[in-house]
This record gives C-alpha cells, sequence and structure tokens, in this order.
C-alpha cells in the first residue's frame, strides 16, 4: 500500500474501498472472536474459501475501478458478533441471513443454497417460540440492542484496514484533522459528556481538557485493555472486531491534547486482540494513518502495545503506567493525577477502548446527537457481557438507562431452564448486587452507585434461585485477595480476613460476631484502602450482607445453606419410600458410605460422606437427595 | 496567610508539600508507619488518614493542604479504623515482643498500645520464613515486617542500591532481595539505612555483644576499645542526656567498669588518616593521575563503587579508614607486650555504622594476612550493654582515654560528619595554621546539609575543586555526571549515610530533624573545644610514628593489595 499524504489520498483510497464493498455479491462473515474460534470457526473459514477457490490468506487488492475480481464472493474472519451462546456464527450478505452453531460439515449446504442460489439453510437460522429468524437483525437479541461501537463488530473483516475504511473508518479523524483545532476536539468531547467505560465514570473531556492545560508539553494517551473483570469481554471484543476505531479514537484523543505517542496496555491472555492490534497498527503505519506528519497535516503519533502480565491491579490507572514503565504494578496515591503526572511523570489521557471506540462517532455526528442516546447524566450506549444462568449470554449493546429486565428477558432470553431470577453482579468484583426490586430501575452510572453497585466495565453475571448468595460472595472476594497488590494493610490483610471469614461460614464454621466482624472490615476497606479497586474490594460482601442477610444468617445459625451449593451445610439423604434398594448408590459411592440390604431402603453414614454427589447423580429412581 | 482548620485548629499554611506536616505543626502526633519526609509518598500504611466536614477521608501523606480546609484526625470512624488497621498488621506479624530485639522501641508495639489493641481476633497463619543471617551487618526477619516499604525506598531513593523490592502479590507480598536470593548475594553494601527506618524488627543490626562479653571474661585477653567520633555524640540519647551532648568521658568511664581494659579514641586513627590521606592527595595533584581522589573512610561507600562503579574504583584513596589505621597501629604497639604477659590483644570498635562489621573482614584491611579490629559494635549495641550491666550512665563521672592514644585533633573529630574528612585534610594541606585558615575553611561550602557540596581552594599555585557528597544516591549522581565528562573534581569525599557517620546505620533512632540538629552541633562543638586544631599539631602523633609506624607505613596504614 502507498502511503496516504494527504486527505485527497485517503479519500481516493476509501472510496475505493467502499466501491469494493459495493460491487461484492455476495460477503460472507465468518466469526472469528475468541468465543467461535474455540467452537471451530477458523475450519469453517478455510472450508468455505476451499468451496469458493479463495486463498486463505488473501490480501484486499484494488483491482481497476475497485471492481471485485475473482467471483464476486467475498469472505472475511470478523470480530464477535456477540451472539456468543450460539456460536460459531457466519453472517451471509446482502441477505443478512445469520446461521448459528455452524460445523465446518455445513459449509458445502451453504455453499449451494445461499451462496449459489441466495436461499437460506433453514436448519441452520436462530428459531425461537416457533418463529424462524433468518435475518440477523430480527432476532430478538439484536432487535433490543442499539449498536454503535459495536456496529462493525462481525460486519466488517477485522485483520483488513480496507474493510474499515469502507465503513467509516478514520472519517472522524479526517474531520478532526482537517476542519477541527484541538480545543474544538476536546469542546465537543467535553459538551458529550461521554463518561469513562472502564468503571468510574468519569468525564472523558474534563480529563482532556486537563492534559491539555499542562505546562508539560510531553503528553501520552494510553489505553486500558487490561480488561481484568470475570466474565467480562466487551473492551477484548472492540479490540479483536474493530481494533481501528478505537486506534482511531487514541489518535483523535492525542491530536486533541497534543501527544505525540500513545500506548495500549492489553492483557497477554487477550493473544487474539494483541495480534489484531498489531495487524491494524502495522496497516495504519503503512497507510501513513500513524506516524509522522499524518496526511499531510503536521500532527504526528506513535502508537505501542504493552502486554500486562495478568495482574488484575494493572487495570488501575497509575498501576498501570507504573506496568508500562516496567515498574512493579502497584497504584500509587493522589495527587498527583494521571492529569497531572501520568505515564513516565507526564501529563497522560488514560482511556478504556469502549471508552475511545466512542470518540469517533462524538466527533462525525456531534455531542447533540449523543445526547439524543442514553440518559441525560449518562448519555451514549454501553456494552456488557451478559453471562450466568442467562438464555443468550453474549455482548450486548444498548443505551444507558435500559432496565435490567429488558436485558435479560428481552435481549437475554430470560433466566435459563425457566428458573427464578434471583440476583444480577454488576460491575464484576468490584460492582454489587442487583435483585428482582431493581429490574426496574435503569442501568446508568449514578443510578447504580446509588445503590452501592456500580457499572463498573460493564460485566453482568445473572443468579437464579439455586445460586448461593455466600457463595457468590466468597468467590469473588477470593478473586479479590488473591488480586490485591499487597501495597495497603486495609486492602492485603482485610481482604484475606475477609476471606478467611467467609470460608468458615461456607463450611459450617461460622458464628454471629464473625458475620459483624465481616461488616466492620468490610466498611473499613471501603473507606481506608488506597485505590478504587481497593475500596471496591468488600463491596460484593457488603451488597450481598446487606440484601441477603437471612441467607448469612441461614449458614451461620442454622448451618444450612437453602440452594445446596455449600457441600460442608448439605448432606445427602436416600428416601426410603423412594429407594428400592437396588444397591447402585453403594457401588458408586467412592468412600464406603453407603451400606444396606438388596431390595430395602439404603442408608448413608454422614460421617464418612464427602458429599462428592455420584450417589444422587447414579440413582435411576431420583431416591437421594440433599437436605 | 492563609489557613486550614485542623481538630478546630487553624494553622497556618507555610508552604507545606502535605497536610501531614500541617496536623504535625499543629501539635498532634498523627502516627504513620510509612511516611518520612525524605523519602517519596508511598501511602500504603493508612494509619494518616483524616476526615474533612463531608466525611469523605483520606490519608494525610499525600494531600495538598488548601485554604480553608477543615479537617477531623480523630474522628470516632477514624480510631476505630486505626485499631482495625492495627490489629491487621499485628494479627500477620510475629508477635514474640518480648524476646524481641526491638521490645520497647518498635513503633508497631507503641502503636497497639497507643490506640488501644488489647486482643486480636485473627489467628496467624502466615508460614513462617526463614530469618536472613547471611549480612553480616544487618538481619532480615520477615516475619516481623509489614511491608510499610520504608526500607525499599531508603535502599533505592537515598542510597541507589535497590539491594531489596516487594516480590509477590496480596497477602503473600514480601520484601526480599531478588529471586529470593539472601542479601548477603546482593549488591547490599550495609550502611544499615534500613535498619534506622524498619519501624519493627523486620531488619535489625547484626548483634556483636556476646563476643565482646567473652573476650571480657577471658582473663588472657586485653580488650582494647576504639571509639569513633561519631559514638560520643549520640550514645547519650538513651540515657537521657540532652540530644547532641558529648557523652565520651562517661562513655570511657562505663567501658572501664564493664572490664576494657585498655580504651582508646579512634580520632587518633583520623589524625593518622589526615596525614595519609593529605600526602596521597598532594602526590596525585602533583602527577594528576586518578583523580580525582575519592576518600576510603566509609565502608559503605567503598563497596558501593567497587560494586555499582568499578571504573572509579583506583580512584579510591589506598589508605584505611581511620578504624582500619589505628587497629593494627595498636595491635603492634602491643605486640612486645603481648608476648611478655602471654596475653593477646583483642580489638572491639565501637562505631556508629553497621558497614564497619563488614569491613574489618576485608582482606586488604588484614595485616599479614591477620585480622585487625577484632570486632565492630555499634553505639546500638554499647548501649544495650551499658544497660546490660546497670550502669546509671547519665550520672558517671566523665575519665578520659588512655595513653599514648588519648590525643587527637578537632579536625579528626569532625570526621564523624558529612564535609568533615575534607575539612581535616584542608586544614593538614593549609600553609598557613592560623583562626582565619580555619574560618575560611569553614565557610568554604564544605558544612551544611546539602547532598551534594563544591568547594574551589588554593593550594599552593593550584586552585583544587573539590566535592562533598553524602547518601549514595548523591554519590550516584556525582560519579555519573564524572562519567559523562559535565564534572570535574580533584577531590571528592563521600558518605554513604546522609549527613555522614552521625546518621549512620548503627546509631539510635529516631533521627528526626531535633537529633539531626543537635548531633551535628554536637560534633562541631567537639571540634571547637578542642585545643588543638590541626593533624600536625597533635604531639602524640611523632612519637607512635616513630615508636610504631615507621618504616611499616604502608602495610600498616594502607589498604594491602592496592
Amino acid at each position: 500500500m502507498n502511503k496516504l499524504k494527504s486527505r485527497e489520498d485517503l479519500s481516493a483510497l476509501r472510496a475505493k474501498a467502499e466501491k469494493r464493498i459495493a460491487n461484492i455479491k455476495c460477503r460472507i462473515l465468518i466469526c472469528a472472536g475468541t468465543g467461535c474460534l474455540a467452537g471451530g470457526s477458523l475450519k469453517i473459514y478455510e472450508k468455505m474459501c476451499e468451496l469458493c477457490g479463495k486463498d486463505t490468506d488473501a490480501e484486499i487488492v484494488f483491482g481497476p475501478e475497485a471492481a471485485h475480481s475473482d467471483s464476486d464472493i467475498d469472505i472475511q474472519k470478523s470480530g464477535c458478533h456477540g451472539f456468543c451462546e450460539m456460536g460459531p456464527l457466519v453472517r451471509i450478505e446482502p441477505y443478512n441471513y445469520l446461521y448459528i452453531k455452524v460445523k465446518a460439515e455445513d459449509c458445502e449446504e451453504i455453499y449451494n443454497t445461499t451462496i449459489k442460489e441466495g436461499k437460506p439453510v433453514e436448519r441452520l437460522l436462530y428459531k425461537m417460540d416457533g418463529v424462524t429468524y433468518p435475518a440477523q437483525e430480527d432476532i430478538p437479541f439484536y432487535a433490543g440492542q442499539m449498536r454503535l461501537v459495536l456496529k462493525n463488530c462481525g460486519h466488517i473483516g477485522a485483520e483488513h484496514i480496507e474493510e474499515s475504511l469502507a465503513f467509516d473508518g478514520y472519517k472522524a479523524l479526517e474531520k478532526a484533522l482537517f476542519s477541527m483545532t484541538p480545543e474544538e476536539v476536546v469542546n465537543v468531547i467535553y459538551d458529550s459528556n461521554l463518561r469513562g467505560r472502564g468503571g468510574g465514570g468519569f468525564q472523558t473531556g474534563y480529563k482532556w481538557r486537563q492534559v491539555a492545560r499542562q505546562a508539560e508539553k510531553t503528553r501520552y494517551v494510553v489505553c486500558n485493555g487490561d480488561e481484568g473483570d470475570p466474565g467480562a469481554f466487551m473492551d477484548r471484543s472492540v479490540m479483536e472486531g474493530d481494533p481501528h476505531k478505537m486506534i482511531e479514537g487514541m489518535l483523535i484523543a492525542a491530536y486533541a491534547v497534543g501527544a505525540s505517542e500513545g500506548y495500549i496496555y492489553v492483557r497477554a491472555e487477550y493473544p487474539l486482540a494483541v495480534s489484531r492490534l498489531k495487524t491494524a497498527i502495522a496497516q495504519a503505519e503503512e497507510a501513513g494513518l500513524i506516524g509522522d506528519d499524518i496526511l499531510g497535516s503536521g500532527f504526528s503519533f506513535r502508537l505501542h502495545i504493552n502486554k500486562g502480565a495478568g495482574a488484575f491491579v494493572c487495570g488501575e490507572g497509575s498501576a498501570l503506567t507504573a506496568s508500562i514503565e516496567g515498574e512493579r504494578g502497584m497504584p500509587r496515591t493522589k495527587p498527583p493525577r494521571t492529569v497531572e503526572q501520568g505515564l513516565f511523570g507526564k501529563p497522560t489521557v488514560l482511556n478504556n477502548v469502549e471508552t475511545y471506540a466512542n470518540v469517533p462517532l462524538i466527533i462525525l455526528n456531534g455531542s447533540d446527537w449523543y445526547h439524543t442516546i442514553g440518559t441525560e447524566k449518562s448519555p451514549g450506549t454501553k456494552a456488557f457481557a451478559v453471562t450466568g444462568s442467562i438464555n443468550n449470554t453474549g455482548l450486548i449493546e444498548v443505551p444507558m438507562g435500559t432496565s435490567l429486565r429488558e436485558i435479560i428477558y428481552d435481549i437475554g432470553g430470560g433466566i435459563k431452564g425457566g428458573k427464578e431470577f434471583k440476583a444480577v453482579q454488576i460491575g464484576g468484583p468490584s460492582g454489587g448486587c442487583l435483585i428482582s426490586t431493581d429490574l426496574d430501575d435503569p442501568l446508568d452510572f449514578d443510578s447504580l452507585s446509588a445503590k452501592g453497585a456500580m457499572i463498573g466495565s460493564g460485566g453482568l453475571v445473572i443468579m437464579d434461585e439455586d445460586t448461593c448468595m455466600v457463595e457468590v460472595a466468597r468467590f469473588f472476594m477470593n478473586f479479590t485477595q488473591n488480586e490485591s497488590c499487597g501495597k495497603c494493610v486495609p486492602c492485603r490483610e482485610g481482604t484475606m480476613r475477609m476471606l478467611e471469614i467467609l470460608e468458615d461460614i461456607v463450611n459450617g464454621r461460622g458464628t454471629m460476631e464473625q458475620l459483624d466482624l465481616l461488616e466492620e472490615l468490610g466498611n473499613a476497606i471501603k473507606d481506608t484502602a488506597l485505590c478504587g479497586l481497593g475500596k471496591s474490594a468488600a463491596l460484593p460482601v457488603l451488597s450481598t450482607l446487606r440484601v441477603f442477610r437471612d441467607e448469612y444468617e441461614e449458614h451461620v445459625r442454622d448451618k444450612k445453606c437453602r440452594t445446596g451449593t455449600c457441600k460442608a451445610l448439605s448432606s445427602y439423604v436416600i428416601s426410603p419410600e423412594l429407594c428400592k434398594g437396588c444397591s447402585k448408590c453403594a457401588r458408586n459411592c467412592p468412600v464406603g458410605a453407603i451400606s444396606g440390604q438388596i431390595k430395602s431402603p439404603y442408608t448413608i453414614d454422614q460421617s464418612k460422606c464427602i458429599k462428592c454427589g455420584a450417589c444422587a447423580d447414579n440413582c435411576p429412581f431420583k431416591a437421594i437427595s440433599i437436605a | 496567610m492563609d489557613y486550614m482548620t485542623i481538630d478546630g485548629i487553624k494553622v497556618p499554611i507555610e508552604g507545606e508539600k502535605n497536610i501531614l506536616s500541617l496536623i504535625r505543626k499543629a501539635g498532634i502526633d498523627i502516627p504513620t508507619f510509612c511516611y518520612h519526609s525524605d523519602l517519596s509518598i508511598y501511602g500504603a500504611c493508612r494509619m494518616c488518614m483524616v476526615e474533612d466536614e463531608r466525611g469523605k477521608m483520606f490519608a494525610s501523606c499525600s494531600e495538598q493542604p488548601r485554604p480553608g480546609m477543615v479537617i477531623h484526625t480523630n474522628t470516632k470512624k477514624l480510631q476505630q479504623y486505626r485499631k482495625l488497621i492495627i490489629e491487621l498488621l499485628l494479627s500477620s506479624h510475629c508477635r514474640d515482643c518480648t524476646t524481641c530485639t526491638k521490645n520497647g522501641m518498635c513503633e508497631l508495639q507503641s502503636l497497639a498500645y497507643r490506640v488501644g489493641v488489647h486482643a486480636v481476633r485473627f489467628l496467624n497463619k502466615k508460614e513462617e520464613l526463614p530469618i536472613d543471617m547471611s549480612s553480616e551487618c544487618i538481619v532480615r526477619d520477615p516475619n516481623k515486617c509489614i511491608l510499610c516499604g520504608d526500607c525499599v525506598r531508603t535502599c533505592a531513593e537515598n542510597q541507589a542500591v535497590g539491594a531489596i523490592d516487594f516480590a509477590h502479590r496480596g497477602s503473600k507480598m514480601q520484601i526480599t532481595p531478588a529471586f529470593g536470593k539472601q542479601i548477603a548475594e546482593t549488591d547490599c553494601v550495609g550502611c544499615g539505612q534500613c535498619a534506622v527506618v524498619c519501624p519493627t524488627a523486620a531488619i535489625s543490626i547484626r548483634t556483636n555483644v556476646t563476643e565482646v562479653w567473652n573476650a571480657i571474661e577471658d582473663p588472657n585477653v586485653r580488650v582494647v576499645a576504639q571509639i569513633a567520633p561519631a559514638v560520643r555524640i549520640a550514645v547519650g540519647d538513651r540515657f537521657n542526656l540532652p540530644k547532641g551532648e558529648n557523652a565520651m568521658g562517661k562513655l570511657v568511664k562505663a567501658l572501664r567498669i564493664m572490664g576494657f581494659d585498655e580504651v582508646y579514641d579512634t580520632n587518633f586513627g583520623a589524625d593518622l588518616t589526615v596525614i595519609e590521606e593529605s600526602r596521597e592527595f598532594a602526590q596525585r595533584l602533583e602527577s594528576g593521575e586518578k583523580l580525582p581522589l575519592f576518600t576510603s573512610c566509609c565502608p559503605g561507600w567503598v563497596k558501593f563503587c567497587e560494586t555499582k562503579y568499578p571504573e572509579f574504583k583506583d580512584n579510591i584513596s589506598t589508605c584505611r579508614s581511620p578504624m582500619g589505621m589505628f587497629s593494627p597501629v595498636i595491635r603492634e604497639y602491643f605486640a612486645k607486650k603481648d608476648k611478655e604477659e602471654g596475653k593477646t590483644t583483642y580489638i572491639v570498635a565501637i562505631m556508629p555504622c553497621t558497614a564497619k562489621k563488614a569491613e574489618i573482614h576485608r582482606p586488604d584491611n588484614f595485616t599479614n594476612g591477620r585480622q585487625d579490629t577484632d570486632i565492630v559494635i555499634t553505639t546500638q549495641e554499647i548501649i544495650r550493654m551499658i544497660k546490660q550491666v546497670g550502669i546509671k550512665f547519665d550520672a558517671l563521672h566523665s575519665e578520659a582515654c588512655d595513653m599514648p592514644f588519648s590525643m587527637a585533633s578537632g579536625g579528626a573529630s569532625i570526621f564523624g560528619i558529612t564535609g568533615g574528612v575534607t575539612e581535616a585534610v584542608l586544614r593538614h594541606l593549609a600553609p598557613d595554621k592560623d583562626h582565619t585558615t580555619l574560618e575560611n575553611i569553614k565557610y568554604s561550602g564544605v558544612r551544611g546539609k546539602e547532598g551534594m557540596k563544591e568547594a574551589t581552594v588554593k593550594l599552593g599555585d593550584k586552585e583544587v575543586k573539590i566535592a562533598v557528597v553524602h547518601g549514595l544516591k548523591n554519590a550516584a549522581n556525582l560519579l555519573d555526571s564524572i562519567k559523562a565528562g559535565t564534572a570535574h573534581y580533584d577531590f571528592v569525599e563521600v558518605m554513604a549515610c546522609r549527613r555522614g557517620c552521625i546518621l549512620g546505620g548503627g546509631q539510635p533512632v529516631p533521627m528526626g530533624p531535633t537529633t539531626r540538629t543537635a548531633r551535628m552541633n554536637g560534633i562541631y562543638e567537639v571540634d571547637q573545644l578542642s585545643s588543638i586544631r590541626y593533624t600536625d599539631e597533635n604531639p602524640l602523633i611523632d612519637r607512635i610514628w616513630d615508636d610504631v609506624i615507621k618504616g611499616h607505613e604502608h602495610e600498616l596504614l594502607h589498604r594491602a593489595g592496592v
């Protein structure tokens, strides 16, 4: 590719890229997000390429007039479509068919029926309540969403800058560089009230304005791609599916605040995101969209990737910059804030992936447009990773202020197995629990923090009636305890003690005094910990303790876990009425705890029982249950 | 004037860098573990949390004072939290307080008492970690560490050594040399500044008191003490004497009561150093080789240079330290007598310094293959010995040191403070020995607490450029600029510890601003009260030179093999 030297060069290339897409007769987008790749989507890609007579490593080359060359068929590896529950996914345009749970063996039929004849393969389409949904956009999971940031995810090839350019990529950069001053860019972002999508919800424009005002002229823009919450993968999907959008956001930020260097801090556990980002940066450099004197505007920018070694705490701003500098990833005291002295002690704009990906949209459409989406104080959309006991797990994007009910029941398809909704853990291990009475309240930054929860990065773990809330609290405390950096005393020692107490409780050793101690520790950590992660470390415990105190008390006082999750508190019993005396349970018991006479009811010796559940799983008469 | 209100007290803001300083200015002793004014702000112990009017809590060490701010330092909530934090620290801490070397001096212990922690509701389930006894200077007991990081920052920020750092995360975090090595395997220079800032006994001075008592007990051993210049103005700290008071006379008396046979003043050794180092400097100036000349009195500095800046190794003076010169001279002096009486001379050096404990084992400090100084004990250890015996130190009548090493110049006595060695050498090299010369040298720029001092002095027809640095970080900066060619000196004095030996790793703690100033004044007073200010006026030197040293100058006074 020739380096683009001017705005005109870029327009010309974009025109070619758009024309190429327009000339395609049939476009096959095979999801190559982490989930679908694990489901074997690469094999589907290879098979499709073979059937269509394509080279699997084909570069995008523009022929004369950008006419699409061979056979008018285009096959792309796209990023995540979000409907991970149904993967691997294949989308075929112009029909917009979405094929679900596709296997390599299905490719021939897809090729013959759809690609050759334009007809859908019925059996691969999504069906719900007797209705078949051929078009992706009609599926309730998608129909209830508003995909702005994720618009291109799944709809463009994730490994070619030409794909991005054909779908508005770098249009906002062009606008910023050639028709806006840096101050104007900052003002638009400021006026849009774009709030940080990484958890804090801090005003992005305010950060930019502060960095732009610093006396120090060496400045950095840093992207936080260290998405560490269990069950969250919003940022990963953007980095994998539409990396140029985020890079464009960073370029605009750099232009706005006068930075000429940027870093993307991404977890090493996201190898695909790292490789897609590397590809994207290399292609943007080759195209002259990153480098010196970008498009002849005089603005220069270099972008580096830093891989995080897996410490959750490195998602905290000052720990993240310390890690990039090669220091131990530990948060430091503030002030000075990152905007004053961030990376290498210089003023730094630090935003997360989703925040940067919002920037091009706002620059292109203006801040007034942005305010038409979402709520008054939390404009725009928010991506959520929906996991747990829900029918449609996956990645969604909805306007801020959407209710949990809409997310869980309309988009998410309700609770798995028709069970009763119990709670949702929002904001990961730093967040809190929302319960059925919160279902109709709007999800936005302020209404959640009023409830002692937080939107966090957008992880939603849905829990049903079979979930033990004490065990959930223990699980999250175990996570934060392991991930505490160890710097400040309350977080280092306090979370360890809280975990010990929670372990006592789920193992039937808890006391009522310990419940008070748990609360005392939780409040102390919340008020005295050094960093944001520490301050929020106790929130899952505090919020479950508030909402589900009766469950805690049952564990402690009655030594009972109503869901049967806490093995130490449950015992397996054989119903004498249902038992036929077949001896199968006794034969399956690994510790010889079950005895009896053939054809008469068997019994379990509770002192020997290790509560593995092998007896109950193997009983042909469902005579064994947890009591 | 701007003010803020602390617990109802209106406090003027006078350029303080944090609220914590203002709180202390207001007369409230807010507790801290991890705050030291000369280290970077770490903010980990959370003891200095305060609450503002809206109930927001923050650490006062890391917050800047703003006019009109209203804060409270002792609300019920804060008291509760402080107590809980101490309880949490204690819960993971070895609680053998009664047998701990820091008993009665431990900041964790005293704060636990102060905030009223009388029970710990958690069991200590920490795996017991091995104690690191590999160093001759310090002992690391990780089981007593509260992870305040003071040692880490001292070692890295003030000393540019970085022998220890944090490893592992969360409740498994430890302070350790890299890769779990022992401290002796690192670049540790033994300066002991980590032990100075350690609030508990996680890092303590390696003690050699037992060896000294054993020697005293043995009738066939002649136990000789030599007392370094900085010991006398610090030893009284633990005996209710005014800070910085010269307690040399009382210390001499105490040593005699304890059973030392001879008590000498290391200042005599310092006078020997002045002569030899001046001679060496004059030679190098003449030849123009191996300049700048670096002083060699400080073993922490010598090791630092050897490990971190080996390219400057040959610039270090070949002179032994005052202690290192004095011991072989003492031994030589007693050689005949020892033979006649069937005794051996055992030399105990009482030093403000932990690194001296390692210096005596360096082969280049041996004479004819024999170790010269038998043992080094620090000021803290001699205090402990005096307390063991039960001597009422403050009530002692002062006595003088033994002949023939009882006299020294004032120039020798200021070896204990930064700039002192340089000042003594300049006095020695000055052609006119009058009062004006003394004053001129005093105000040449060698005195003061700045980490890096420069002076230009005229010696004969030469303009001599001098640098005086203390604190190894300052030394590292200086060496870097010499290496880069941006700085040129003829003579450089380096002391590993900030302010020199008066704040050495073996001195009694705490060493806050008042103590520092008092010790500085104390040591200069020793000089001012000396009738002999110049080394060449010391009448005993000539005698010893003729009787003992003559013909053996190199083997007794210079490092072997250099």
